[in-house]
């Protein structure tokens, strides 16, 4: 799995602030020191566990990644050298109550995405309306305007995303990121399910735990139910991916597999008749429903990059034309860019009518003079992120920094305030893990996987927990140490 | 089934193939190394030529030490017939056609990948050898059990056979190309027997030794020996067998698609014309000349398979 791809920062770096403790609100033990009600069975069965045994498991289920392949290449090293995204056997457990409220937000929020979406690349009321100002999208490199005045097969955009949960309290719960491309990691939290059953089938019996293992047969009818007017009949659904190369392949072939589709790359497609097709052992076969994941720019090198080999030469004008779905649609970067990300909470009261159910972490926009002046005065205690960055990367940890590194930063600001945005650093909640010396609490976040067709939002219950393994650490991403769990929702 | 995908599984297959193979090739020229030190150097080039890879090793090398043709053979990442670099493009092609295989087929190939690259990790001591080859054929047939039990018979299982028995056909061709001059004389002139060590090479090298002798007994004799690795359709690695078995599964897919191929064709051709027999009339017409046309006619149904079934744009 790309590193950069699994996820972006929640809010990177170590704290070290001086003599300044921070208290984090742990979802296994509650401040008075009593397991919180949601872990209490977990628990009851973990003391009973001889922990020798727990340690064999957990060596065994890296073999077992191994032998799956649930790896990763890192560019350029040795032949072999594949990585490993750390397994932490210790589940992550939601209540059936609070994933009520988180899905219920999350819903909210992807139906407000996917309906911005269509306003903005038809007749733009919300920019019209003052609540979003034009300038974030004319200049935006996210927004497609060939996208303009097209409608996607069943008015959906996002057929597939991802909402970046984190949490700091017992009820506080904020969205730091939406992931409108192409999300990843959905493969990790149906491996990491199976391996749970496989090394605790008994806590499986013990624990009523909701399933996840249909995600991809509801993808799969997500996808069709999306499907293009020139299909006729069953919907051909088809996953596209760069190649075995790619740091996500494994993702790409897992889905594939498990909906029954083929798995293609460019070279497998053109356009013939108005249709693309794939190159079957018995000639060209039309797909309705392509699952890319590759970015827009790669999509069609006629129309895009011309220098792509991933794409499909003319795949835009079939789409234009109504032959063939993408998932999701070409353009939909342009909502989850962080510098529309601070206007959620308006997107989403403006086309629900409702208040946003999950709050946005505060924001502060580094183009507004006035929030400028606010950022660089707090600076030693704000995470600051590059707009269009990913990955933890070009970003400032305000608390993790250096004198030097502060003033550097500070210059680059006030430079181009226009390319950040900043927000406070968050005390991530934390979820033990095993170590060799027990339990350790350590900072989670959740990315929960949404699926949206004109039937409807389904969310599995649970999503990718990604656990920054190295103490004290706020870096959850796959690129810079961070782990993942298995994630639990309890049956009511 | 995507075009690509048949083609990955047809050279997942022949790479398969083709480590143990080499594994083998790798075991014979050993033994005679070991035991006949003077033709040491002569046996290990007939090795590299079998193994098509002569050429690239006199480059790189020159003088046939075993050291440095064992390690070339097994480990060197500029010769493309490496044990490493045939179970890497084995392991690619698995991965290319992943969802075209079973979880206990990609499981086993995965697991010889990984098993093969940290046992080959450093060069391997000549005293370690054997088992480094042994090894190696066990990986092979961990993954050709995990593909005949678990997969369904459909056309992905008759791609990756149809790369199976094509490579093997190959390699058995080749062994004979490279060695035919060993069994002319004693065909010539009846009664002088071939030198026991190297017609045991030869036997050795597709793992037949045994069965051999238990067909023929004690008689040695180089018309028995090519009638054994070319015409006896009871011998898993000679081309009868591997070409009857080209055709059935070639016949299986003609009718998966309900379509005819030139490929069927060929295929039914290469098994009822040219390897009719009788072994003397392959002799009367030259030995070299009747491998080098077989090696010529599998590679053409090599091509014809890519084409029929689009394998490529």
């Amino acid at each position: 799995m790309q590193a950069e791809d699994i996820g972006r920062a929640a809010d990177d770096g170590m704290l070290r602030g001086k003599g300044r403790r921070i208290s984090f609100f742990d979802e296994m033990t509650s401040q008075e020191g009593g397991t919180r009600s949601p872990y209490r069975e977990y628990c009851g069965w973990f003391e009973a566990e001889d922990a020798a045994r727990i340690q064999r498991k957990a060596q065994q289920a890296e073999a077992l990644f191994r032998t799956t392949g649930i790896t990763f290449n890192v560019y350029g090293a040795a032949d072999g050298d594949e990585r490993l995204i750390p397994f932490d056997v210790v589940p992550r457990i939601i209540s059936a109550r609070e994933w009520r409220r988180l899905s219920r937000g999350i819903e909210q929020r992807v139906r407000a995405l996917n309906a911005f979406l269509y306003d903005i690349y038809h007749r733009q009321e919300i920019l019209r309306a003052g609540r979003v100002p034009t300038e974030l999208i004319a200049g935006n490199e996210a927004f497609l305007p060939m996208m303009m005045g097209l409608d996607p097969p069943g008015g959906i955009y996002t057929h597939i995303s991802g909402t970046d949960i984190v949490r700091t309290g017992a009820d506080e719960f904020y969205v730091l990121e939406d992931n409108a491309r192409t999300p990843s990691g959905v493969s990790y939290m149906l491996e990491n399910r199976e391996t749970m059953l496989q090394m605790f089938p008994e806590l499986f019996a013990k624990v009523p735990v909701r399933e996840v293992s249909d995600y991809p047969i509801n993808l799969l009818k997500s996808l069709a139910a999306c499907a293009p007017p020139a299909c006729g009949g069953t919907p051909t659904v088809a996953v596209l991916t760069p190649g075995i190369h790619n740091s996500a392949y494994y993702e790409h072939s897992f889905l594939a597999d498990h909906m029954g589709a083929e798995l293609v790359e460019g070279h497998d497609l053109r356009v013939i008749d108005g249709r693309v097709a794939m190159r079957t052992t018995q000639g060209y076969k039309a797909i309705d429903v392509i699952y890319r994941r590759v970015d827009d720019d790669f999509l069609d090198p006629l129309n895009f990059r011309p220098d792509s080999m991933l794409g499909v030469p003319g795949i835009w004008d079939v789409y234009r034309a109504g032959g063939i779905t993408i998932a999701n649609a070409p353009g939909t970067g342009i909502a989850d860019d962080k510098a529309l990300y601070s206007y959620m909470p308006d997107i989403i009261e403006f086309y629900t009518g409702e208040k946003a159910l999950l709050p946005n972490v505060p924001t502060w926009r580094c183009s507004d003079p006035e929030h400028l002046r606010e950022v660089l005065d707090r600076l030693p205690e704000l995470v600051v992120k590059e707009v269009h960055g990913s990955g933890g990367y070009g970003m400032l940890v305000g608390p993790a920094a250096s004198k030097k590194e502060l003033a550097a930063f500070r210059a680059k600001l006030e430079a181009n305030p226009g390319n950040y945005i900043a927000q406070p650093t968050l005390s991530l909640s934390t979820v033990p893990i095993f170590t060799k010396k027990g339990l350790a609490p350590r900072h989670v976040d959740l990315r929960p996987f949404v699926l949206m067709s004109p039937q409807g939002i389904t969310i599995t219950p649970g999503g990718l927990t990604r656990v920054a393994m190295t103490k004290g650490s706020l870096v959850v991403n796959s690129s810079q140490g961070g782990g993942t769990k298995d994630t639990w929702v309890l049956e009511d | 089934m995507l075009g690509k995908t048949a083609g990955s599984l047809f050279w997942m297959a022949r790479y398969l193939e083709r480590s143990e193979n080499n594994a083998r090739l790798i075991d014979a020229g050993f033994r005679i190394a070991l035991t006949r030190s003077s033709t040491a150097a002569a046996e290990w080039k007939s090795v590299l030529v079998t193994a098509g890879v002569n050429q690239a090793f006199q480059a790189a090398h020159g003088d046939y030490s075993s050291a440095r043709v064992i390690d070339f053979l097994l480990r060197d990442p500029a010769n493309p017939s490496s044990i490493l670099s045939v179970i890497r493009q084995a392991r690619d092609n698995a991965r290319t056609a992943r969802t075209a295989l079973t979880r206990e087929t990609w499981e086993a190939v995965n697991t010889s990948w990984m098993t093969l690259v940290a046992l080959l990790k450093r060069p391997v001591r000549e005293d370690d050898l054997p088992d480094v080859l042994t090894t190696i054929r066990q990986q092979s047939a961990h993954v050709r059990g995990a593909l005949n039990g678990t997969m369904l018979r459909n056309d992905g299982y008759h791609f990756a056979l149809l790369g199976t028995f094509l490579e093997r056909a190959d390699n058995t061709a080749r062994i004979l190309d490279v060695k035919y001059y060993l069994l002319l004389p004693s065909v010539a002139h009846i009664g002088t027997s071939i030198d026991n060590v190297q017609w045991e090479t030869i036997l050795r090298s597709v793992s037949a030794h045994r069965a051999y002798r238990w067909l023929y007994g004690a008689e040695i004799s180089a018309l028995k020996i090519a009638e054994f690795l070319i015409l006896y359709r009871q011998m898993p690695r000679s081309l009868a067998f591997c070409c009857e078995r080209m055709e059935a599964h070639l016949a299986q897919l003609q009718r998966h698609y309900e379509e005819e191929t030139e490929a069927w064709r060929l295929a039914h051709a290469l098994s009822h014309e040219k390897l009719a027999g009788p072994i003397q009339s392959i002799f009367d017409g030259g030995l070299h000349q009747y491998v080098t046309s077989f090696l010529r006619d599998t590679a053409g149904l090599a091509r014809q398979v890519e084409r029929d079934y689009r394998f490529v744009e």
